[in-house]
């Protein structure tokens, strides 16, 4: 039978199937961090259960971590003591651990793919709604619950249902200045904040075989923000050439071996979905949020719509626009602009610095905005150092933290104030998301750097 | 985490007719500090229903004394955001075992399933007569039947079906979780693991 990517890589892993009930699937790789482990590994010592597979998780800091001083003791005892038993339950069952200040030390989701962890094939679950990205390179990827960081410390495996399918092709190409987080964010304003709940999405078609690996890991990374499970890309020559020789990835024969069974990985040509869509690439320009879900974005050269333009009731997006302080029919060129965030899971990796710095190279940081450019692993900051491009951000009026999730969900001391308004990279604008009262726009690295030199919402395209 | 079995819950509800509620809502990261599940039914909703200064916001419904219960109805698309089962720790610990929408959110719906939490699914319409009711009275009662996988608005006997799985119903009939059952079959796991390439 004609099989999707997705039903390959699902069934090769189902360990049971549950008569009216869920699938028992295997995972071949955990991620845990500080903030959604602690209590699985409460369970596990209530329950008196060892960890089944050690060698199969991998332990960072992320979510709760300062970007300044990182060498210093971490100052707020909650955060301190989150950190610690992360590090006291890593040791206690034997699981690696790349705590605050190890080298291998990042973003979860932006340092499984740097080591290899991540490969084409697997299953990878983390306590994070963000593990889709891993998806960019073949696997099927998505977030859990703490119930279920347990049930895999203690089994290995989770318990749920098969989604249903779901694939949405880009065609064409992109234009000058838009990126992949214009595409997800085109997407996802399209298809609503719900339009893919209950689906696994694959993502086919030029644009995204053109895509470079960071560019799709941006792009999965964001399948969660339409509801979707996960999203994935059939593994290509580019993922293969991006996975080779990396620390956890196979050697010599094994890689041989690996590579055989990789290429057969994608969606079987008579294979079918349950829902489909196609958009045109060249459609889409630089893209940014007005509201205070990802799916109320539009281009950055439209306008705000009006409430009877839009799915969903009246009242909540009047209540949206409220909180955002916007009205109907204004433009988003010119917004005010206080604070700008690059950084997180969604973007921020080397090519999103990459991108920033390109733009704002030879001009000056705006006096009235505060930047903070979040590197998402030490490898992407020593990399920022390695190719000039920290000269360039210098020269130009910006500094550098440390890595870490910082102010996309502000848990650390990197908030964005009540009413003040920030062009963030990070993947979502909820109410409060960046701070208590903090207004967020998301959207690409070259619309923050605009903003960062402009001091205003600007269309990048009149920039470049 | 064991937790209590789930059978009739019969009960006023908690109204929050907005849409899109999502789990940085339900309770903010900077509430998520916690290695223990203890008191996040306290930072419920905090932001909708406290004031910066921390005394609460007359205008939420948690804080309107009309309004309590043990089932909570909110708008379509309820839970959407991210993986934290902090947000379902907090709806449970506050109280409330049954959320009640036309649509929720996959990670959301399945936390709330692994805590013990029914999400229960009723069609737009209803959602609305549910609303309306409640508005018009706020000790309306909603009746959640397991067994019969039944929603009733008990003022006028309207009645709507809901889905859930054989397996969860029995789990949360039973109290049971997954770690139960995972913990049954490792010797199967086990011998699956060995079969993998990687």
């Amino acid at each position: 039978m004609s099989k999707t990517l997705f039903d390959k890589v699902w069934d090769s892993h189902v360990v049971r199937k549950i008569e009216g009930g869920p699938d028992v699937l295997f995972i071949d790789r955990h991620l845990i961090h500080e903030v959604t482990s602690p209590v699985a590994f409460l369970g596990l010592k209530n329950r008196d259960i060892k960890v089944l597979y050690p060698e199969r998780t991998f332990a960072t800091a992320d979510h709760n971590t300062p970007t300044i001083n990182q060498h210093l003791p971490v100052s707020d005892p909650l955060s301190a003591n989150q950190l610690k038993a992360l590090e006291n339950n890593a040791n206690a069952y034997g699981i690696r651990h790349w705590g605050l200040g190890h080298q291998k030390n990042g973003i979860v989701h932006v340092i499984g793919p740097e080591h290899g962890i991540t490969q084409p094939g697997a299953t990878i679950v983390c306590g994070d709604s963000h593990t889709s990205t891993h998806g960019a390179f073949g696997a099927i990827a998505f977030g859990i619950g703490t119930s279920e960081v347990e049930m895999v410390l203690a089994s290995q495996c989770i318990m749920q249902p098969k989604a249903k399918k779901m694939r949405i092709s880009v065609t064409g190409s992109l234009s000058k200045g838009v990126t992949p987080k214009d595409v997800a964010l085109f997407i996802i304003s399209k298809l609503t904040t719900s339009g893919a709940t209950g689906y696994f999405v694959e993502y086919a078609g030029e644009v995204f075989e053109k895509m470079s690996m960071e560019g799709r890991m941006t792009v999965c990374n964001l399948s969660i923000e339409m509801g979707a499970r996960g999203g994935m890309i059939a593994p290509d020559q580019t993922t293969f050439d991006y996975i080779k020789d990396r620390e956890f990835t196979p050697k010599g024969d094994a890689w041989d071996k690996a590579m055989a069974y990789w290429q057969t990985l994608k969606t079987d040509a008579d294979a079918t979905f349950d829902k489909e869509f196609t958009f045109d690439g060249s459609s889409i320009e630089p893209m940014i949020t007005y509201g205070t879900n990802p799916g109320m974005g539009i281009g950055i050269s439209n306008h705000i719509p009006d409430a009877s333009e839009v799915e969903g009731g009246v009242t909540t997006y009047e209540k949206s626009l409220g909180y955002m302080g916007f009205h109907e029919g204004e433009s988003m060129i010119g917004k005010k602009v206080d604070y700008v965030f690059v950084g997180s899971c969604t973007n921020g990796r080397i090519e999103d610095f990459r991108a920033f710095t390109s733009l704002i190279k030879g001009k000056k940081k705006a006096e009235n905005v505060t930047v903070w450019l979040v590197p998402g692993s030490h490898i992407v900051e020593e990399q920022i150092k390695k190719e000039g491009l920290l000269d360039v951000l210098t020269e130009a009026g910006f500094t550098l933290r440390q890595p870490g999730c910082s102010a996309c969900l502000a848990m650390n001391d990197d908030k964005v104030p009540a009413g003040k308004y920030a062009v963030s990279t990070s993947n979502r604008n909820f109410e409060g998301r960046q701070g208590p009262g903090a207004r967020t726009m998301l959207a690409s690295p070259l619309v923050a750097a605009a903003a960062a030199i402009t001091g205003v919402v600007t269309d990048p395209r009149t920039l470049i | 985490m064991a937790y209590d079995k789930f059978t009739i819950l019969k009960s006023t509800t908690v109204p929050l007719p907005i849409e899109n509620v999502d789990t940085d809502q339900i309770i903010p990261a900077r509430f998520l500090k916690a290695t223990e599940r203890v008191g996040f039914g306290d930072n419920l909703f905090r932001d909708w229903r406290y004031n910066s200064d921390n005394t609460p916001k007359s205008d939420f419904v948690l804080n309107n004394p009309v309004y309590s219960g043990k089932i909570l109805v909110g708008g379509k698309n309820f839970g959407s955001g991210s993986s934290r089962e902090h947000a379902a720790w907090a709806v449970y610990d506050y109280g409330f075992r049954c959320v009640v929408s036309s649509f929720f959110a996959d990670i959301f719906k399945n936390n709330c399933l692994n805590i013990g939490v029914l999400p229960v699914q009723v069609s737009p319409a209803f959602l609305e007569k549910i609303f309306s009711a409640v508005f018009a009275d706020a000790q309306a009662q909603l009746e959640v039947n397991l067994p019969a996988q039944t929603i009733t608005l008990l003022a006028t006997g309207e009645q709507e079906k809901f889905d859930i799985s054989p397996y969860k119903k029995d789990n949360l009939s039973n109290g049971f979780d997954d770690i139960d059952y995972l913990q049954n079959i490792r010797g199967e796991i086990q011998d699956f693991a060995a079969t993998l390439p990687f």
